[in-house]
């Protein structure tokens, strides 16, 4: 009881007091509008402090609490919720991602099977996979602009299925080849075909691989979401970022940094208690 | 009319150039029903002589024929227990052994399959575990569910690969008295692989020793002609059991024990022949080419034991 007790104060208030920590350092550090004397007599706001125009966390509540207060308000294009923004950018996000899944599974199971496969493509995929999402979206609207309307979508959804696949790619690999024998034994014993040696055996074997693949390619696809909808301007936290920058509004590029955060934090979470769920069945 | 046999059987591992042989000229032959147990040294190649009954590997010389033909692959013919169990973690109990039965008697209706399970995973006192999962069992229960499977593929040959090797004292007794009535009520041919002398007196109606490798032989076949069900408690005292395994263990640590080393190696004849210096230096490239090309040639050496 006693340590159950002090599992929870642990879990719980020690992560408070960092948060409050942290938000005394960003006060401490961020600048200040200073009313100031001038010696004719009038007044004159003077900024100080050490980053001069970085907003600190009471002046950031004050500037956007109308975006956080009503999530998913819609005032115009332009101005709404930021839960609404972030929703846009899920949508696309979660159509890339299960491109990115549909492409790059199979495509790890061929590289983990085929020893020529992996000596054939392997070298490439080294190479593609640290190509950042940035140089991949120019590529992107090229290949799409003759496609209307969804153009933008599309070069979108390109630009986040390429840079989020490969997690999964060399993670399935990895799991096939790591397929214990025994298990292949089994099915030579039982003379089990291609199509059932492959669902019966090597999926189920290699899911919690697959898992972990898909967990950090879920990372990579919020991480490119906001480089994406910069570079088209398709609505979305993203986008509203860049507005706000280009208007001058800091307050709330900070406002959209913390939610990208928080949303990349849930979104992992939940990947790693679908991804514990089949360790265990393991 | 031997059921299997395996004659004049060789099989070496590893690239050409550091080959190591593992049996050398292995030749036996098990009628039908007979429990037949090799024992031998770890690392001898025991696993590697079941595994060419079983087809998951090929010898390089020699063959391997049960009831007259010729084994080239795995086949559900022959039953297979591995020593690390092989039972498929995402699956329960059941489904382990529904996996076999389902592939293997796919004219079967479903009920009668059903219940070939059921049958089973009863026969190993498991039908309280019948919907665990394979971690959720201990060791030797994750055995039984493994000669579960085996037996119901129903095969002709039931081969067991050090089945209770990596068991506790304790329950390793439990199941090898289980095993041997299970294999005795059956009437299948068993072909039992162990490094525990005990354990084929125990179980098995003719022991065959397996020298110590590389390049293993077979010793002289020992007949176990201790009546069944064979109690261990009275077999302690019994100087038929004694006799036999001192004989069992006295081969083992004798002409057994000592491997017949042969050392075969890549060598490689440089190229050392004089350069014929008659002959005129040619002006481009200035060197002149020997005339034979350096050979690799393979020498293999029998050491004395």
């Amino acid at each position: 009881m006693n340590k159950l007790r002090r599992i929870q104060w642990d879990a719980l208030l020690m992560p408070m007091v960092g948060v409050v920590l942290s938000l005394l350092a960003w006060q401490l550090v961020s600048g200040r509008v200073v009313q100031k004397v001038q010696p004719d007599g009038t007044m004159e706001e003077v900024k100080s402090g050490l980053v001069q125009d970085l907003p600190g966390p009471i002046q950031t509540w004050e500037k956007t609490s109308k975006y956080i207060v009503e999530p998913f308000a819609k005032r115009e294009e332009l101005d709404q919720g930021i839960l609404r923004f972030t929703w846009y950018s899920l949508v696309i996000v979660a159509k890339g991602y299960a491109i990115a899944l549909l492409l790059g599974t199979p495509l790890g199971f061929l590289l983990g099977l085929s020893k020529n496969f992996s000596k054939m493509f392997d070298p490439i995929i080294q190479v593609l996979r640290p190509v950042s999402p940035l140089a991949w979206m120019p590529l992107g609207v090229v290949i799409f602009a003759n496609s209307g309307r969804s153009a933008n979508e599309l070069a979108a959804l390109f630009t986040i299925a390429v840079c989020a696949m490969w997690p999964t790619v060399l993670n399935t690999a990895v799991g096939v080849r790591a397929i214990p024998q025994d298990y292949l034994n089994i099915a030579r014993v039982l003379k089990l075909s291609r199509t059932k040696t492959l669902f019966k055996i090597m999926i189920p074997a290699t899911l919690p691989y697959m898992f972990t693949g898909y967990r950090l390619s879920l990372g990579i696809a919020w991480l490119v979401i906001v480089a994406v909808e910069m570079l088209t301007g398709r609505i979305g936290i993203g986008n509203f970022l860049w507005n706000e920058y280009n208007n001058g509004l800091y307050t709330s590029i900070v406002l959209c940094i913390l939610t990208i955060g928080l949303v990349g934090f849930l979104l992992d979470r939940a990947m790693s208690l679908l991804e514990r769920r089949f360790k265990s069945a393991i | 009319m031997p059921f299997l046999v395996l004659s004049n059987v060789s099989k070496s591992f590893g690239p050409p150039e550091a080959r190591t042989e593992v049996l050398r000229d292995v030749s036996l032959t098990v009628e039908k029903g007979e429990f037949v147990a090799i024992v031998g040294y770890s690392g001898a190649g025991k696993t590697t002589l079941l595994n060419m009954v079983s087809g998951l590997l090929r010898p390089d010389s020699g063959s391997v024929t049960l009831n007259d033909l010729e084994i080239t692959g795995p086949g559900p013919d022959r039953g297979v227990v591995f020593q690390n169990y092989s039972l498929l973690p995402w699956m329960t109990v059941a489904e382990n052994i529904a996996l076999a039965v389902d592939q293997l008697f796919p004219n079967w209706s479903a009920s009668k399959r059903a219940q070939h399970v059921d049958h089973h995973i009863a026969m190993v006192n498991l039908s309280h575990a019948r919907d665990r999962r394979p971690s959720e069992l201990s060791g030797g229960m994750r055995q039984r569910v493994s000669v579960a499977r085996a037996l119901a593929m129903e095969p002709q040959i039931l081969l067991l690969d050090e089945p209770l090797g990596a068991l506790d004292a304790l329950t390793r007794a439990t199941l090898q008295d289980e095993i041997s009535r299970i294999c005795l009520e059956s009437g299948k041919t068993v072909l039992l692989i162990t490094n525990d002398p005990d354990e084929g007196i125990l179980m098995a109606d003719r022991i065959i020793p397996l020298s110590a490798g590389p390049g293993a032989i077979l010793g002289p076949a020992i007949a176990v002609d201790l009546a069944r069900p064979r109690d261990r408690k009275a077999l302690n005292h019994d100087p038929r059991f004694k006799s036999l395994r001192s004989q069992i263990v006295s081969w083992l640590l004798g002409p057994g024990g000592r491997p017949a080393v042969s050392v075969s190696r890549k060598l490689v004849l440089p190229d050392i022949e004089p350069e014929d210096l008659d002959q005129p230096r040619p002006m481009i490239g200035g060197r002149r080419a020997p005339r034979r090309r350096s050979e690799e040639r393979r020498e293999t050496v029998e050491l004395p034991s």
